[in-house]
């Protein structure tokens, strides 16, 4: 399991909009670069990040290659309702990684 | 004085033929945008029209290291229902494939704002294009110097 970090503020108040800033483990191969007997190293990347408010999607991202090692993601949204913000990652070589955070919204 | 007459005249015409030869061949690189770039962006926007404006690229103009660059992309919209940035595409033209990322967003994201670490390969233009709920399309590009580019560590691991 990769490691995560997110950042979400606890509480907010309705209708704010809050900054969400999430990074994970990945080395994010590019399939480019080749070892040092020649051989071509096959892509291992993450290539999709969702985010989900209360099961609803609020952002989605597709990620290329020229997104660099460790994906660091910032990007925000309006504090509606209290309840759970959930974040997939999704890539190559079938991998999958989920984190939750809660909220409180006053 | 025939030949004094008719030789700065043709060396005028030589110099101008050369100018014009040298002014061509230096406008016509930077003008040009890589095929591979332009294929990319007119697989997102299709035939649409796509006018600068409106959204905002933000990367440091001297960059030493390639592998990880800071970027962050903004529009400049209102993010109502009714008016909302719907999608966020960034390019480059000269890393092995044009795109970098492509973000998906809606009316619920407050704040058409993201930001993300990315990889250069070499000095170039990088170009963000954004769609808003009403169809159109908006760019911007700016052009970015690295000192070390990404995907050069080859033969160091």
């Amino acid at each position: 399991m990769a490691r995560t970090l997110i950042n979400v503020p606890p509480k907010a108040k309705r209708g704010e909009i809050i900054t969400i800033k999430t990074l994970i483990s990945h080395i994010m191969e590019t399939g480019f670069r080749h070892s040092n007997v020649g051989v071509r190293i096959p892509r291992d990347i993450i290539d999709t990040f969702v985010c989900t408010y209360n099961g609803e999607e609020i952002f989605r991202a597709t990620l290329y290659p020229a997104i660099a090692a460790n994906p660091f993601i910032t990007f925000h949204t309006v504090a509606t309702e209290s309840g759970t913000i959930a974040f997939k990652w999704t890539g190559d070589k079938g991998f999958s990684a989920t984190e939750s955070v809660k909220i409180t919204v006053e | 004085m025939n030949r004094r007459l008719s030789s700065p005249a043709t060396r005028r015409a030589v110099l101008a033929a050369a100018g014009g030869a040298c002014l061509a061949l230096t406008v016509r690189p930077a003008a040009a945008t890589p095929a591979a770039l332009t294929l990319a962006i007119r697989k997102v926007v299709g035939e649409a029209d796509v006018k600068p404006g409106k959204v905002q690229i933000e990367l440091p103009p001297l960059v030493e290291n390639g592998n990880t660059v800071a970027m962050s992309v903004s529009v400049d919209s209102p993010m109502t229902p009714k008016d909302h940035v719907k999608a966020i595409h960034v390019f480059t033209e000269k890393n092995p494939q044009p795109n970098i990322i492509s973000v998906q967003l809606g009316p619920r994201a407050g704040r058409a704002s993201i930001s993300t670490r990315i990889r250069l390969a070499d000095t170039q233009k990088v170009v963000a294009i954004c769609e808003l709920s009403d169809g159109t399309f908006w760019s911007h590009s700016v052009d970015v110097i690295i000192t070390l580019g990404a995907c050069l560590e080859d033969n160091l691991i």
